[in-house]
């Protein structure tokens, strides 16, 4: 295999893997400053437990997180040299604010989040949990304008030529609010929330199903809940705003989302569909002039499509990203169905006698991952041939200086870590989730700690 | 050329990247060198001590290796480009370590059974041992040059030439230095037998440094003439190397007073004092080219426009009292001897 294609095998790979992380922490981490406030405020024990337990659960998320996040950095100038080079002015910029403002405050603040529930104030713990949360979110920020300013680059010049061309900043909150970024931005932290919440509903719902953990499970699934309903139904707007943008920035995108070949033409809105490609056209499921219609507000307006670029201009995965959308789109509706029947029932208080929908709930925790997932690929497939929109092919970014035999080498190797890493990932988040939410403390009535020199004076075979 | 305080921009930059990987290499230098000392603990609850030793810090020291790379990236993305995908496989190797370190301090003390805590013992033990010589390899290279050509472009052969002796040596070299450091941490933080143990290896581990500092640094001086060229145009700056000495020099003094706050102290600043002399010795270039001196790689070359790095030095400002504020706050949280809880690993 070529060395282009087995770089973006490997980029594409590492990163679908540390994106199942992030999300869940940003998601968690709302959450936990939800549980540890409310704690503060009632004094009430439970959500002390609650805020214990989920940051378990956050602690495992994070560390894989952190550690997969550094492979992505690493990445950009391993396998992306010529990327790095060209973008390295206006990117890093953006990478230098993450790493200062954001992940210098999220890790500073996670040892004490995660070992200082003794050492600390209540009000300076839950203060540190602010500070990993924000610092969560703010690390999203400068990732997401990164990746859009490669989706719909501004405040920029381009200098140099050939081998020696990149782009230099010139005007920096142009670059920061380039015209896609609060969009992407708002639908990304969006997913995040979904994610965590989603996590949250499922642990809890199956404690409900299972009659355990019940007092405290009602709490926790009703706070989750709400976050969900509310962030489920924001992500319509969000999404609407961002397909919006992508018409108006990157029309080419579009016009593979919904499988729109032609040039000018009313476009169709379609809830399933094949695309052939060849034949240039969609069967399957569809609203005539519906993307027509969500754009202009006019079933008969022209959008433009495919055929309107160069064959070499345009995205060739056509059928995938139409299905990655169409998947996206489709877990977003469900989402909304299922939060807003939950919602209703536990209106109605009939929401923990049904087990068919506390059923239904222990199994959506994959559903906003799969959308962050499918989301993103589309996005990033969409943007092809580009890796830079309009400024910089992919199959000119990657490093010329690697060969595939090294890229080869150092796929399989991710690909062992990855799968022992998740496997590992799975199986203490079950232990963790079959032990409960009361930890050791609570079950025996009193603080567990021990001091070193208690140990050695205790144990004789010291 | 835009200059703040006489120094124009890159050079500033410099100085920031430098600053960056001294507090990293000192930060993560003594919980890589804890982790390389952990096989040599045989009590399941001195293992349990010295991993909850750098528990609540390991995360945050890590944070300074992704500033450091997010810095060289965005200060000197041509560096950053040429350097990282040249020196791929050590690169992926470092990596691929990093995550199983993060995985075996997670994951050991989350099952009871003896083969799972003795795997990642394992683990946890030789993946810090590596990525501490990792980073030697990567330094000695770095002071030694690789085939680079006029497009930035590398033209070695690979992997195995970057383990050439000189870069073996300074791998050792770096993996004792952190030893040295780490165990001196491990001293401020434990109590008891374990504490009595480590002043013994802590003595071990002093000659095994200086046995490697002293091979490493007469072979850059008989067979790497290069690296001394600054020293010699300018002799002010012989004042270096002579505070590197008294700096290593005050490490074991210190150690046999039992005077383990300042010995931390001055293993510290032997790391940074070792930076600071391979950064006289390569400024202004920042990486040699083996191929012709014309195509090294310095920092105006690298450098990214005089408005990014106006941007990002602003960034730094800001940010340098807050990380150090944060920083600050955790270690006085965590200052003292461990005490295990139940949620320690």
């Amino acid at each position: 295999m070529d060395t282009e294609i087995l770089a973006r095998i490997q980029f594409a790979f590492t990163v679908s893997f540390h994106y199942i992380y992030p999300p869940l922490s940003i998601g968690l981490g709302l959450l936990l400053v939800v549980f540890e406030s409310l704690y503060l405020k009632t004094k009430n024990e439970e959500y002390h437990q609650l805020a214990k337990f989920w940051t378990k659960i956050f602690a495992l998320t994070f560390g894989i997180g952190v550690v997969t996040g550094i492979v992505m950095e690493f990445e950009f100038g391993t396998n992306w040299a010529v990327y790095s080079r060209y973008v390295g002015d206006v990117f890093g910029s953006a990478l230098a604010a993450e790493g200062i403002f954001a992940f210098a405050l999220e890790s500073g603040f996670l040892g004490v989040l995660l070992f200082g529930w003794n050492r600390v104030k209540p009000w300076v713990h839950l203060v540190s949990t602010i500070g990993v949360f924000l610092g969560s979110m703010f690390s999203a920020i400068w990732i997401v304008v990164a990746n859009s300013w490669q989706q719909t680059p501004a405040g920029y010049h381009i200098v140099g030529k050939g081998m020696h061309a990149r782009a230099e900043i010139t005007d920096f909150w142009a670059m920061v609010f380039n015209p896609s970024s609060v969009d992407r931005l708002l639908h990304v932290w969006l997913g995040a929330f979904l994610a965590g919440s989603f996590l949250v509903l499922s642990v809890h719902a199956y404690y409900l199903v299972k009659g355990k953990f019940v007092t405290i499970s009602k709490r926790a699934f009703k706070i989750a809940l709400i976050v969900a309903t509310v962030f489920s139904l924001g992500q319509l707007f969000t999404g609407h705003h961002s397909a919006e943008g992508v018409a108006k920035n990157q029309p080419a995108k579009l016009a593979a989302l919904e499988g729109h070949f032609d040039a000018k033409a009313p476009a169709d809105m379609y809830l399933l569909g094949w695309v052939n490609k060849e034949k240039q056209e969609v069967t399957g499921l569809k609203v005539p002039g519906g993307l027509s219609w969500l754009l202009h507000y006019d079933t008969k307006a022209p959008v433009v499509g495919l055929n309107a670029f160069p064959e070499k201009d345009r995205p060739s995965q056509v059928n995938a990203i139409f299905q990655f959308y169409h998947l996206m789109v489709a877990i977003g509706m469900t989402l909304i169905g299922l939060t807003v029947l939950g919602s209703f029932l536990l209106w109605r208080g009939k929401l923990y006698n049904n087990k068919w929908v506390l059923w239904a709930f222990v199994f959506a925790v994959f559903l906003p991952q799969i959308a962050n997932q499918v989301g993103w690929f589309a996005a990033e497939m969409g943007r092809q041939p580009w890796v830079v929109y309009g400024l910089l092919r992919t199959s000119d970014a990657f490093s010329q200086a690697v060969s595939d035999n090294q890229i080869l080498f150092s796929l399989i190797l991710f690909l062992m870590v990855y799968a022992l890493l998740f496997f590992l990932f799975i199986y203490l988040l079950t232990k963790k989730i079959k032990h409960g939410p009361y930890d050791k403390s609570t079950t025996e009535q009193r603080p567990f700690t021990q001091g070193m020199s208690d140990v050695f004076t205790n144990n004789k075979d010291q | 050329m835009e200059t703040f305080l006489g120094i124009d921009y890159p050079t500033w930059w410099f100085l920031v990247v430098g600053g960056l990987f001294s507090g990293y290499a000192i930060l993560d230098g003594f919980d890589f060198g804890a982790g390389a000392w952990h096989l040599f603990f045989k009590k399941e609850q001195s293992r349990r001590i010295a991993l909850n030793a750098i528990g609540p810090v390991w995360d945050g020291n890590e944070v300074w290796l992704v500033i450091g790379g997010g810095a060289l990236f965005a200060g000197f993305p041509v560096l950053y480009a040429t350097l990282f995908s040249a020196m791929y496989t050590p690169f992926m190797l470092f990596l691929v370590f990093i995550i199983f370190r993060a995985i075996a301090i997670e994951f050991r003390s989350k099952e009871e059974g003896k083969l799972w805590r003795k795997t990642w013992d394992i683990c946890y033990s030789v993946s810090s041992i590596m990525l501490a010589f990792l980073l030697g390899v990567v330094l000695g290279n770095v002071l030694q040059g690789i085939a680079i050509d006029e497009k930035y472009q590398y033209q070695g052969a690979g992997f195995f030439e970057f383990l050439n002796p000189y870069a073996l040596m300074t791998g050792c070299t770096t993996l004792a230095l952190f030893m040295v450091h780490g165990a001196i941490y491990l001293l401020l933080k434990t109590e008891g037998r374990l504490y009595a143990k480590l002043t013994i290896l802590l003595k071990r581990a002093i000659i095994f440094f200086m046995v490697t500092f002293g091979i490493t640094s007469l072979y850059t001086l008989l067979y790497i003439p290069h690296l001394s060229d600054d020293f010699k145009s300018s002799p002010g700056l012989f004042i270096v190397p002579v505070l590197t000495f008294l700096s290593i020099a005050n490490v074991p003094r210190l150690a046999s007073k039992k005077n383990y706050g300042y010995a931390f102290f001055f293993s510290s600043l032997t790391i940074g004092l070792l930076l600071v002399l391979v950064a006289i010795e390569l400024y202004p270039t920042l990486l040699i080219s083996t191929l012709n001196p014309q195509y090294n790689i310095d920092v105006y070359k690298a450098a990214s426009s005089t408005k990014s790095m106006g941007i990002m030095l602003t960034f730094v400002a800001i940010g340098t009292p807050l990380v150090l504020g944060y920083t600050i706050f955790v270690y006085k949280t965590f200052k003292g001897k461990v005490k295990l809880d139940e949620h320690s690993y």
